[in-house]
């Protein structure tokens, strides 16, 4: 088994009721919850803040701020999940529901030496 | 369903009565806005390894520590409530207040305040209703629209009048106001029609309107606990609500369709509801104020007691309706006392009473009025009749469970006339 970064990048979501919320919340711990009963969750992993990051740009610390809430694809956070290969690295992501959300996911092998 | 399946609509509802008081009811928008920043990180950060065990502390945290950046961006830009004013003022004080804001004992008394708050005696009951939807239970415009199978619009229209009245008020309601009696009958009247929404109401989806019920209960039971509250009123309310909640499981057969009360399995009602709501009609039994809660948490317990549909004292039941008919008349009331007259008397004597009711006018929409008249020609013994009235009430069915059960009596209709 391999291991691989998931990136989880989406836009903003819209203002949702907490019901809506709750739902969607419970659709992304069903995708967890699978990973992990067949064995594929190597880390939970994080998610990160939406706004108020800053991107430094240079050693005398000079920055910009981002990412910006209209960026399309924000990294949201991050996950490790083990997978044979890159195939069925991309296989595992089947109805996962950051799709309906409008977003996508970047899938990184772990670097192996 | 799971019980936590509503645990974010509950810590909704509950960091939001409590952030209100926090920032008085002028500044609802403010505490709304709090509360789903709050809730919309737990969201972020829950959604992979689930909710854990502290849920309810860690959101008190957030909300809080919400509120304190809310507090010292906006205290001198904004009026807050006469009772926080006074801590809001030092840094040294305002930690220590809002803490005691979020005190579990408090919390009982904001979700009251907050209750009696949407029962504005100025506002409609739809406008109260609407408000201890959104803000008690919270809701939104779309799932309360569904439930009450009216448009977002007129939702959105009816939040939004509610809104501007109770903002011209700076605090909540006090549990020791002079008019606390008046205001806990209106409670009454908007957790009723909560409750009969979800109960006999045509909105989409059963989940949704068993939610409604479970709501209503949810806060009838904040009132019995409360003292002053609990009055007899308020448990014959109580007893309505669980003696008719109890039937809800025999109200839908296993094939997903409708089952009218006549033809329900009785051993599939909650025994334990049934209990504790003769119970709640036993303390409702003090004081010499009839409501027609007590008078129909009564009806609901003669069902209740009886083994079958024919063992029940039909004869007592249409006396029970011929008391609600004189404190609070309508002709959905008269619809079911004419049933029970039916059962009692005769077909003969229950359509003649159909036939009798004031303003009929009002029944149009409802398709248990013509499906009434033809379950009587069916048991006098004309299919025919009865298959067009069937059709009328098809015609007017709020849902694909009524729709289905209209079809089946349809086709029961044809085959007796045929055969």
């Amino acid at each position: 088994m391999d291991e691989f970064v998931y990136l989880w990048r989406r836009p903003q979501r819209p203002t949702r009721t907490p019901q809506q919320m709750q739902d969607w919340m419970q659709r992304y711990q069903a995708w967890f919850n699978d990973m992990e009963a067949r064995g594929h969750l190597a880390q939970y992993g994080q998610p990160l803040e939406p706004k108020g990051g800053r991107v430094v740009r240079d050693k005398a610390g000079s920055f910009s701020d981002g990412p910006y809430a209209e960026t399309k694809d924000v990294v949201m956070g991050y996950s490790v999940i083990a997978a044979k290969d890159l195939d069925e690295a991309v296989a595992l992501t089947k109805g996962h529901p950051i799709f309906d959300e409008g977003g996508v996911i970047e899938i990184r092998p772990l670097l192996k030496l | 369903m799971k019980p936590d399946d509503a645990l974010f609509r509950r810590e909704a509802a509950r960091l939001l009565a409590t952030l209100t008081r926090a920032f008085g009811i002028d500044n609802l928008a403010l505490a709304e806005d709090v509360v789903q920043e709050t809730l919309a990180g737990a969201f972020e950060a829950w959604s992979y390894k689930g909710v854990p065990d502290h849920y309810a502390a860690l959101l008190t945290t957030a909300a809080k520590n919400r509120a304190l950046d809310v507090f010292r961006r906006q205290r001198t830009a904004r009026k807050f409530a006469p009772e926080v004013s006074r801590f809001v003022e030092s840094e040294g004080t305002l930690r220590p207040g809002l803490d005691a804001c979020f005190l579990p004992d408090a919390l009982k008394d904001d979700q009251l305040r907050m209750m009696f708050t949407c029962c504005h005696p100025r506002l409609h009951e739809d406008v109260q209703v609407a408000l201890v939807l959104h803000l008690l239970c919270a809701l939104g415009v779309d799932e309360i629209a569904s439930a009450f199978l009216v448009r977002p619009a007129a939702i959105e229209k009816r939040l939004w009048r509610g809104k501007q009245k109770l903002a011209e008020s700076k605090r909540l309601f006090e549990l020791t106001a002079e008019d606390f009696a008046p205001r806990l009958a209106a409670v009454h009247r908007a957790l009723y029609l909560l409750f009969s929404e979800g109960y006999h109401g045509g909105g989409s989806g059963a989940v949704v309107r068993i939610d409604l019920c479970r709501e209503a209960m949810r806060l009838v039971r904040l009132l019995v606990d409360h003292a002053p509250a609990a009055t007899p009123a308020t448990y014959a309310l109580g007893a309505l609500m669980w003696l008719d909640a109890a039937r809800l499981p025999g109200r839908v057969g296993d094939d997903g369709d409708l089952r009218p009360l006549l033809v329900q399995d009785r051993s599939r009602w909650d025994e334990q509801l049934v209990a504790e709501g003769m119970m709640l009609l036993g303390e409702s039994a003090s004081g010499d104020h009839l409501t027609e809660y007590h008078v129909e948490a009564g009806i609901a317990a003669q069902h209740a007691a009886a083994g079958s549909a024919k063992e029940t004292k039909w004869d007592e039941i249409v006396r029970l309706y011929d008391v609600l008919m004189k404190i609070r008349p309508s002709p959905v009331v008269a619809l079911n006392r004419a049933m029970a007259i039916a059962e009692s008397e005769g077909p003969e004597r229950g359509l003649a009473a159909v036939t009798a009711i004031a303003e009929v006018q009002r029944l149009a929409g409802y398709p248990f009025y013509p499906a009434s008249v033809a379950e009587l020609e069916l048991r006098l013994g004309r299919p025919l009749v009865a298959k067009k009235y069937f059709e009328l009430a098809k015609d007017l069915a709020r849902n694909e469970g009524e729709r289905r059960f209209l079809e089946r009596r349809i086709d029961e209709c044809a085959r007796l006339s045929t055969s």
